[in-house]
């Protein structure tokens, strides 16, 4: 499995090729991957059904304790099977969306990639592995919402949603550093069999607090909802597929598989349950403003997504079932519905559903997809949606928290939901027909084969809900309520909910018909709207921008003199203050000193001072230069000949840099105010008492263990060499060397850009004087 | 600003280079085991060139050189990385050091050795950059 996902990967960087090959079938040549997982997971059924895990472990970074552990239970079966059976058809339905466009290839390769990091995340085990394909999923997100990287909102979009999900991701990764170390585990199922260790965890409320600032930018929770709406600038395969059927939904399937782990608690109950009830509402209630069929759409997933939250913060048996029966529901009529409204804008050339109509009579295979779809997402009998809306009010009327604030919200939220539903199957199929920029024609079969199995699911399983049984059972055993009795059913008895839903069915009927006076209305809302969540987003990018400028301004000066200061004063706070807190500084040496030492130190100190306030450029250099050869002879009086050597070289070389250089100096002049040179004074003072305090201290008093030793012991065994220095430069420490040898090569870039620069634009310079010179 | 320097310059560049090239040669090869090294060793051979830089001018430096000294940081970085990955060959850890005898001359080859190569190379080329660029911009003066 694992080699299934990775290779995908490769699948997905071979569509170019298959792409060449196979032109736009490509796309259904790929999907053969998606199908052969899907029935790969099929054939797992029977040991899914009968409660159990699969277990497949790879070694991934075995030094670090990694292993890419992929765990098959029923929530992960079932999230595995939406990717592939529901990816199986969006790829064969943008091979015909997108037939003939210019960068097919491009958005095969993208969501391939996309669909092998949206499995790995469901079925990995490991926390780190799991971030790994969550971060993935945003990145292939955003390279999807700004496929049409030449129109400025989509690349705008793209941008939003990526600084978003994965704004919350960082979040999400502090989120999983602190449940790794209460839970003292990387392993999903590991911390769910440890969940009231977790919960008591002093760490539980800033962990919990993280992880579900991660799910909820994800799964567009409000207020982080703006960006689901916006990313509907992606090609609607796309649309249908991530953000509405698999992305949008990873947030939702970490909140199911941390339950155990997390759950239960009253913040995790009052958090989701509030959080999950507004985005609803808001969700809903934002859809039916729109005119925009994916828009319309978008803000009803959002709504979708808000329930799912809700739900998981019930936590009660009925709504766990809920849960999975409403996931389920959703993901079938909504990937069915966008990819409609792909054939609908394909075929019209317009989103607008007010500016369609009378289209059953030229496509009535799309308009029966279409309303079957539609029913059930208005939650009408028989399909899967009816059963999912009838759970959902079921365990509302059961939630502890909250009731009187969930409950409008929940029903709310369902006669909205049904004005959308009626106004995506009726407004463009019925009434009187309308023209529209394209003629349109029945889809082809390839498009059409998606949603017409996706709706037939969706009536199959609310037909004969018993299906569905051993898949609830599964899941929510594995979610936390443990062996449950789940029977589904149609039909409830007459209760509370089915009266509910028949108010909701007048109310929503009601608000259908008059839904063009209706959005007139909530027009006059706009100011309200505009001060909404995404202007908050907005202003905090455009705060970003002035902080990064500020900075910039403040930390980048371009002057070597302010970058040394700076730098110095840093190295002074941190190593001063960890020497003075952690350790008792100490001023004693032994004063055994040898004449020639002394020479030596006095030297060094004379050509340091002179280099100060000599007033002749040369002059000041011989004085460095002093310094510089006598650091190389204590180097040698203290056996060290490689570093007195390389110093020596070195020197050298600054000579001879020095003397290309000097006469292209300005004129030797004091640019620094008295204030500044006695700032700098200080600034040297310090650091130089601070290192010879530091000195003397590692010297005298306690004895660290010293890694010298180690070296000395080892050169010869280990690595083969006489000269430390170099076994540690080579072979020890090789992977600093290797660092710092690419830093030597930055610099080396740096100056020959920089000189290269400077000489193009005196050049440059020169010509223009010279024809200026020429005019005149 | 740099024109040839004196015969007398000139002449004994021309001598010094390939005996500072093969001191820093030497340096390279014998530093895993008494002082020496890649970084000194570069530094030595950088020198001479620049010595010869001076004397001789810029024309004759590449006429010798035949490939830009960017090109030696490229190599030298390229070796630097190369010389890990037999270790990950035979499934030991990056960087853990591999060690050949050569037959014949039973001379002692290593990764690390090959590592101190491109050491060397990286700092050659990383002055003798700075050193032509500094000039190019002179003679643009």
């Amino acid at each position: 499995m694992q080699l299934a996902v990775l290779g995908g990967f490769w699948v997905a960087a071979m569509a170019p090729l298959l792409h060449r090959w196979f032109g736009s079938r490509a796309a259904g040549v790929m999907a053969l991957l998606p199908a052969a997982i899907a029935a790969w997971l099929m054939a797992q059924w029977p040991t899914i059904a009968g409660g159990e895990t699969l277990w497949l472990e790879w070694a991934w970074a075995p030094g670090l304790d990694i292993t890419l552990t992929f765990m098959i239970d029923g929530l992960a079966w079932l999230f595995a099977m939406l990717i592939t059976v529901i990816g199986t058809l969006v790829l064969i339905y943008s091979g015909e969306y997108l037939h003939g466009h210019r960068d097919l290839p491009r958005f095969l390769v993208v969501i391939t990639a996309f669909m092998m990091s949206m499995l790995g995340l469901v079925l990995a085990d490991n926390l780190v592995a799991l971030f790994v394909f969550w971060e993935l999923t945003s990145i292939t997100s955003y390279l999807l919402i700004g496929f049409n990287h030449t129109d400025l909102a989509a690349r705008k979009s793209a941008q939003q949603g990526l600084f978003v999900t994965v704004g919350g991701g960082l979040a999400l990764l502090a989120g999983f550093v602190m449940l790794a170390l209460a839970g003292d585990s990387w392993s999903l199922a590991e911390l769910n069999a440890r969940g009231d260790q977790l919960k008591t965890h002093a760490l539980y409320l800033p962990l919990l607090v993280c992880v579900l600032l991660g799910a909820f930018t994800k799964s567009a929770q409000f207020p982080f909802h703006f960006w689901l709406p916006n990313a509907m600038a992606a090609p609607t395969p796309v649309s249908a597929y991530l953000h509405s059927a698999t992305m949008v939904k990873a947030g939702v399937y970490l909140l199911a598989r941390l339950h155990p782990a997390l759950g239960g608690t009253e913040s995790w109950v009052v958090t989701l349950s509030l959080v999950g009830a507004l985005t609803m509402a808001s969700g809903a209630f934002l859809a039916v403003q729109h005119t925009n069929v994916k828009k319309l759409l978008a803000y009803s997933t959002v709504m979708a997504l808000g329930t799912l939250t809700m739900l998981l913060g019930i936590g009660t048996e009925t709504a766990l079932t809920a849960f999975v029966v409403f996931l389920l529901a959703h993901s079938l009529y909504k990937g069915a519905l966008f990819m409609v409204a792909g054939i609908l804008d394909h075929e019209t050339g317009t989103k607008d559903v007010t500016a369609m109509g009378g289209l059953r009579h030229v496509m009535p295979r799309t308009a029966l997809v279409t309303a079957v779809a539609a029913l059930s997402l208005a939650g009408l009998p028989p399909l899967l949606g009816f059963l999912g809306k009838e759970l959902m009010l079921e365990s509302v009327l059961e939630a502890e928290a909250w009731r009187g604030v969930i409950l409008p919200l929940a029903f709310l939220a369902a006669f909205l939901t049904l004005a959308v539903a009626a106004v995506v199957a009726i407004r463009p199929f019925f009434g009187p027909r309308r023209e529209t920029p394209r003629a349109p024609h029945e889809a082809p079969f390839g498009m059409l084969a998606g949603p017409a199995l996706l709706a037939t699911l969706s009536l199959l399983f609310g037909l004969v809900p018993g299906l569905l049984d051993p898949l609830v059972r599964a899941v929510i055993g594995g979610i936390g309520a443990g062996q449950a009795e789940v029977h589904l059913a149609l039909w409830h008895g007459l209760n509370l909910p089915l009266v509910l839903s028949l108010a909701s069915l007048m109310l929503g009927a009601l608000v259908f018909r008059r839904w063009d006076r209706l959005r007139s209305r909530l027009a006059r809302l706009e100011p309200l709207m505009a001060r909404g969540p995404e202007a908050g987003y907005e202003a905090l990018l455009r705060g970003l921008v002035h902080v990064a400028e500020w900075q910039t301004r403040f930390l980048q000066s371009g002057y070597l003199r302010n970058y040394l200061v700076m730098t110095l004063l840093v190295l002074l706070g941190l190593v001063g203050h960890a020497l003075l807190v952690r350790h008792t500084p100490s001023l004693a040496f032994a004063p055994d000193v040898y004449l020639h030492e002394a020479v030596v130190a006095g030297l060094m100190i004379a050509g340091a001072v002179a280099a100060c306030v000599m007033r002749s450029r040369l002059a000041a250099v011989a004085a460095v230069g002093v310094m510089g050869y006598s650091i190389a002879l204590t180097f040698v009086l203290f056996s060290a000949p490689d570093l007195a050597i390389t110093q020596l070289l070195v020197e050298t070389l600054t000579v001879i840099l020095l003397v290309l250089v000097l006469f292209r100096l300005p004129r030797f002049s004091t640019l620094s105010t008295p204030v500044e040179r006695l700032r700098d004074l200080v600034v040297a003072g310090l650091v130089g008492g601070m290192i010879t305090l530091l000195m003397l201290t590692v010297l005298s008093g306690e004895r660290l263990p010293r890694i010298s030793d180690y070296m000395v012991a080892n050169s010869q065994p280990l690595g083969h060499g006489h000269n430390i220095v170099n076994v540690i430069l080579v072979d020890f420490r090789a992977l600093d060397t290797l660092g710092e040898i690419f830093v030597l090569a930055l610099a080396a870039i740096g100056v020959y850009a920089m000189l290269r620069f400077h000489a193009e634009a005196y050049e440059a310079r020169n010509a223009r004087r010279t024809r200026r010179g020429d005019d005149g | 600003m740099v024109r040839s320097g004196t015969l007398i310059l000139r002449v004994a560049a021309r001598l010094l280079l390939p005996l500072q090239l093969m001191f820093s040669l030497f340096l390279l090869l014998r530093g895993h085991d008494e002082p020496g090294g890649g970084f000194i060793a570069g530094l030595v051979a950088a020198g001479g060139f620049a010595l010869y830089l001076f004397a001789c001018g810029q024309g004759a430096l590449y006429a010798m050189l035949r490939v830009s000294p960017r090109d030696l940081v490229g190599l030298g970085l390229l070796l630097g990385v190369a010389s890990t990955l037999p270790a990950w060959w035979s499934g030991q850890p990056l960087f853990t050091a591999q060690w050949w005898t050569l037959p014949i001359i039973d001379f002692k080859a290593s990764t690390p050795l090959i590592f101190d190569i491109g050491v060397y190379l990286v700092v050659l080329g990383s002055v003798l950059t700075a050193i032509t660029a500094l000039i190019q911009t002179d003679e643009n003066a």
